[in-house]
């Protein structure tokens, strides 16, 4: 019994140790991967860096009407956040009106809400300023070099056929116009702001038209990315936006590991003095539970955030809490003078309906917040109820049979050994 | 340790923290952060220290009532907070002063973060809400398993510890921003775990224990839980020690009010949550006997 528990014991422990390198330096047996943690999970914005911004639908509209401007919001945002190139970019609505979106890497806010918060409300006026036709009826847009203008970039359209027929007419009314007359101009209207205004020499059957201004190629490109992506239906301000520096996001991160680890030791050498071999017993419940908390996360695709990371470091102190209240009670047991097998068996169980409903209040609150909660409290109640379940498990499941195997090794049966 | 015997200590002492950090709260108001006011915060990497004096002239011609602070190991970095809603371009402008005159990259604006005057409000109504929800919840459980008496006094106790740490918050002029939420809310998961392993053993006491008096089960009760409130609250003081002590800035602020709430909750587990229990119980007592007579 005796070997039989040792090794047991041990590749436990192998198999544990393993988990924590694996979890930090990433893991790799033939074709078989498995990346650091660190990289695999998602990172907020606040860890990575990179802009937010969160924009308000200036709309009376509710129910239904409200719900349908807003995707059509949205939809048209992440068409243009897509046209961004960025590397994981996030759109999503909060709360009835606002629309949420986050930039990793992106530095310059300015750049980045121009781009995607304008209203690009394109229209085509003739000189009485009655629209002729609006961006819905273009097809596509593009940058183009006109070489009779020296090659400066211009952004050409393209409409669809309702378009097309609207504009055919309207050129050729301004072309039948006074030679110089301004009846002849047909103005290019982007968000109320006049960015070309040709005048019309012949009607235009084909369904093109060419924007013309003193466009660099970024600002062309961004026009016509512009147009591409659509009008947004409603106008948007800007209620809260966040700029978060590269070098702080790293900054935060890598300095909450290292308080992490430092706690983590800690702790460890706490458990390990007050209680001695059930305080080994404890700390290796948690590293299982770190290394669960973390790979539920992955799972969940849960994002990270500083709130996030320092709720995490604080559960660690809280998530031995368990563990103390079985060894109180083995100690209390061992003091009436029991035999550490009794003592233990009967110490566990009457820990466990403290531990039971400690924690069972604890989640009560955790499900309350995450059904009422919004945002980052959403968030944290995941995190909390993550952390009070895979603590009860940890201490119920492995602390119990690592104590288990310790006393089957006869090896230390000492009273003494279990801090009493 | 005598607990019960001293119940009137321990309820002063908590009143009067309380009472103070509120009339103080009232008196200097509190230092409600942008997230709740509306407002802009820049944090500048200046590459040097540099005085709040000379921050100040630089940023006065902006019309700027400003809060200026140092932060970063070497205080080479600059926080400025203003209470008016700067949109980018305006914020473009100010970091533009500076970049010129002490040659920073763009990198060198460490953060930015702006917010309108709505967002607090909501944020603020949501969480009371959710807080009212939680602790109906936990008061439903906590009879079902226990008794109301327990129950009540459970919920007692963590608006008690709410309110000691919200007074801290007025006392040490700590920013009350998203961030207080959280800790709030961690306070409020704490606390009652705390509580309910104290009146977990109280439960388990009075069955043992029937002929003596409600004073001597929970002093019994409370010594027998004490070892173990008082180590897990190590525990989770070295943690959140450590990242006070090694974290970033916003880490800092949301780490104090955790610190102070650790406390708070272990004190309030012992000296307030089974105090108040107990007055009740024996209150009961007295009108039944009265009642009787």
């Amino acid at each position: 019994m005796k070997i039989k528990n040792a090794i047991v014991l041990l590749l436990i422990i192998a198999i544990v140790a393993t988990g924590a390198i694996a979890g930090i330096n990433g893991f790799e047996i033939g074709n078989f991967k498995i990346r650091p943690i660190k990289q695999m999970l998602k990172l907020g914005l606040d860890l990575k860096g990179g802009v937010f911004v969160v924009l308000e639908a200036q709309t009376d509209a509710t129910g239904e009407e409200l719900d349908k401007i807003m995707n059509q919001t949205k939809e048209v945002i992440e068409r243009r956040v897509n046209a961004m190139g960025l590397a994981e970019p996030n759109v999503m609505r909060e709360g009835d009106k606002r629309i949420r979106i986050e930039l990793p890497g992106v530095k310059n806010a300015q750049e980045a809400i121009d781009a995607v918060g304008k209203t690009a409300q394109l229209q085509f006026m003739n000189y009485k300023g009655e629209v002729i036709l609006t961006g819905d009826q273009v097809k596509d847009a593009k940058v183009v070099f006109e070489k009779n203008r020296g090659n400066i970039p211009s952004v050409s359209l393209e409409f669809n056929s309702e378009g097309a027929k609207k504009f055919q007419i309207a050129t050729r009314e301004a072309a039948s116009k006074p030679k110089g007359s301004s009846e002849r101009i047909i103005a290019i209207v982007l968000d109320d702001e006049i960015i070309s205004a040709p005048a019309v020499n012949n009607e235009i059957p084909n369904g093109r038209a060419v924007i013309q201004g003193n466009f660099t190629l970024e600002e062309a490109s961004q026009l016509a990315a512009l147009i591409r992506g659509g009008a947004l239906p409603v106008n948007l301000i800007e209620v809260q936006t966040s700029v978060i520096g590269p070098t702080l996001g790293m900054d935060s991160l890598n300095k909450s590991i290292k308080a992490a680890a430092i706690g983590i030791a800690l702790v460890f050498i706490f458990m390990l003095i007050y209680y001695r071999v059930p305080g080994f017993i404890a700390s290796i419940a948690l590293i299982i539970y770190i290394l669960i908390v973390l790979w539920i996360l992955i799972g969940f695709g849960a994002v990270l955030t500083l709130p996030g990371v320092a709720g995490m470091i604080l559960s660690i102190g809280m998530a031995v809490d368990a563990n103390v209240i079985i060894f109180e009670r083995i100690k209390e047991e061992i003091r009436n003078g029991k035999s550490l097998r009794a003592s233990v068996n009967s110490g566990f169980s009457k820990a466990l309906t403290t531990i039971l409903d400690s924690n069972v209040t604890t989640l009560i609150a955790g499900v309350v917040l995450y059904q009422f909660g919004s945002g980052p409290i959403k968030g944290f109640a995941v995190t909390l109820m993550i952390g009070v379940a895979a603590s009860m498990f940890t201490a119920v499941i492995i602390t119990k049979t690592l104590l288990k195997i310790f006393m089957n090794m006869n090896v230390f049966n000492n009273t003494k050994l279990y801090g009493a | 340790m005598k607990v019960i015997e001293r119940k009137k200590l321990w309820f002063s002492l908590s009143i009067a923290i309380i009472v103070v950090g509120l009339i103080m709260g009232m008196i200097q108001g509190f230092n409600l952060g942008i997230d709740f006011t509306g407002g802009t915060m820049m944090q500048i990497n200046l590459g040097k220290r540099v005085s709040v004096d000379e921050i100040r002239n630089i940023i006065s011609k902006f019309d700027l009532k400003a809060d200026i602070l140092h932060v970063g190991e070497e205080k080479h970095e600059i926080i400025i907070k203003t209470k008016k809603d700067l949109n980018n371009n305006q914020r473009q402008e100010i970091f533009k002063v500076f970049k010129e005159k002490y040659n920073l990259k763009d990198e060198d604006l460490r953060q930015a973060e702006q917010f309108g005057p709505s967002i607090g409000k909501e944020i603020q109504k949501k969480a009371l809400l959710s807080i009212a929800i939680a602790a109906l919840g936990m008061l439903i459980y906590i009879t079902f398993r226990f008794e109301f008496k327990f129950g009540v006094s459970a919920i007692i106790t963590l608006l008690h510890d709410i309110f000691v740490v919200l007074a801290i918050y007025a006392i040490f002029r700590i920013p009350i921003n998203s961030s207080f939420i959280a800790a709030m809310l961690t306070i409020v998961g704490y606390s009652i775990n705390d509580t309910i392993v104290v009146f977990d053993r109280i439960r388990e006491n009075i069955k043992f224990m029937k002929k003596k008096n409600y004073d001597d089960i929970v002093d019994a009760s409370v010594n027998q839980t004490l070892t173990r409130s008082i180590n897990t609250s190590l525990t989770t003081l070295i943690t959140i020690t450590a990242l006070y002590i090694l974290g970033v800035e916003s880490i800092k602020e949301f780490a104090l009010p955790l610190i102070a709430g650790t406390i708070t909750g272990t004190y309030s587990s012992i000296f307030i949550a089974s105090p108040i229990w107990t007055s009740w119980k024996n209150w009961e007592v007295r009108k039944g006997r009265y009642n009787a007579s």
